[in-house]
């Protein structure tokens, strides 16, 4: 299973995933009323001791989250420089690089079925509007294993094309894919529904819907 | 909703993430290299219609906020949902379903140019209006400069609605999941 959580034991791994997430959340909309640059970067080693001291993960588990976004933060530093000032700049910088860090920690150190409870917890009161929470786990369940799945079917199309001397994917090889996978998944739902899941009671929706 | 479109819903999901594993590929004249997974947007809403592909990809960035690395170069996790360019991915969702809601409109005379007109308008203003003004909060960043940086995808994207919309009449023909909006109304 693709995923980028890096098992280990630690206080930060052992924490509820709700906690973790609310925390997240918590800094999400805490930080912009900050702007102070020493509160931001001691945010920033508050997170890098959690990670890299109280969790153990490796430098480049972090890193890997960063580099994308390098490029970005140092564009956005770069245009502070030159329309406002270098404090600016450094708070609007620090600010993401402090989300993005903490979000890694996060999704390092919480297993995918542990934040997949937390999705199906946080869908509870859509009940009230007739979804059942169960479900929602249940697509994101299909979603993780169509995942391979889908890839498998594109690369025997690609295969069986190179094989007759196709360069490169035509257009008009993705409409059979895309309808193999349709009929795959149309299968897949009868088989479920043939084992029940099409039953399952929920308290307040009504019969037929998810 | 019955489990046959759930199915559908994690489907397109993760049509959605196996295009985020397909490399960029560099055009000949573009600036930068475009990435396939918009490809994905345009078509769960013009395959689903609006409900399951709006639905669609909800469920993908739920994947990708558990911690699944299934955004183009392997990104994922929550940090992607806090960055300066997150506004474009909470604008997929809402992408999908309003092309999904325009192609509905126009099922009976599905045409290319109606599925042209729709992809352009859900795939890329939709995308734009929400993904710019996003940048431009998040980055402190005037709204013209964050519009100026966004103008390098154009080109891109337009070569994926003009794709999205040959292969959604295709499918339309071969394999129509919307139903006719008469028996919409009685469809689960």
């Amino acid at each position: 299973m693709l995923s980028l959580y890096v098992p280990g034991t630690s206080p930060v791994h052992r924490a509820p995933a709700g906690l973790k997430l609310a925390v997240l959340a918590g800094l999400g909309v805490g930080l912009f009323a900050v702007s102070r640059v020493e509160v931001l970067a001691g945010v920033l080693a508050g997170v890098l001791v959690l990670g890299l001291g109280v969790a153990r993960l490796p430098v480049g588990v972090l890193w890997a989250q960063v580099r994308p976004v390098w490029v970005l933060l140092a564009v956005l530093f770069g245009f502070h420089l030159v329309v406002t000032d270098a404090a600016t700049g450094a708070v609007a910088v620090l600010r993401l690089l402090v989300l993005v860090l903490a979000a890694a920690l996060v999704t390092a150190t919480t297993r995918v079925t542990a934040l997949v409870a937390v999705v199906e917890w946080l869908a509870r009161p859509l009940r009230l509007v007739g979804v059942r929470p169960a479900r929602v786990g249940l697509v994101i369940a299909m979603t993780l294993r169509f995942i391979p799945l889908v890839a498998e079917q594109a690369a025997r199309i690609r295969e069986a094309q190179a094989a007759r001397g196709a360069q490169r994917v035509r257009l008009g090889a993705v409409v059979p894919l895309l309808i193999a996978v349709l009929r795959l998944a149309h299968t897949l739902s009868e088989a479920l529904d043939a084992r029940g899941a099409d039953d399952v009671p929920a308290r307040r929706a009504s019969p037929g819907r998810a | 909703m019955r489990t046959r479109d759930l199915a559908y819903v994690a489907l397109f999901a993760a049509i959605v993430a196996v295009l985020g594993l397909v490399p960029p590929v560099p055009v000949s004249g573009l600036p930068v290299p475009i990435t396939a997974q918009t490809l994905g947007v345009m078509l769960a809403g013009s395959v689903l219609g609006a409900r399951r592909g709006g639905l669609a990809l909800l469920v993908f960035l739920a994947v990708v906020a558990v911690g699944v690395p299934v955004l183009s170069g392997g990104r994922g996790g929550l940090g992607v949902f806090v960055g300066p360019s997150a506004g474009y991915l909470y604008s997929w969702p809402v992408a999908a379903f309003v092309i999904g809601w325009l192609t509905q409109l126009c099922w009976r005379r599905y045409t290319l140019a109606w599925a042209l007109v729709a992809n352009l308008l859900g795939g890329i203003v939709v995308v734009y209006a929400i993904g710019i003004p996003f940048t431009s909060l998040f980055g402190d960043l005037p709204l013209a400069a964050s519009a100026t940086g966004a103008l390098a995808f154009v080109p891109g994207d337009l070569v994926k609605a003009a794709a999205a919309s040959v292969v959604a009449v295709a499918v339309r023909r071969a394999y129509p999941v919307i139903e006719a909006p008469t028996r919409r109304a009685t469809a689960g």
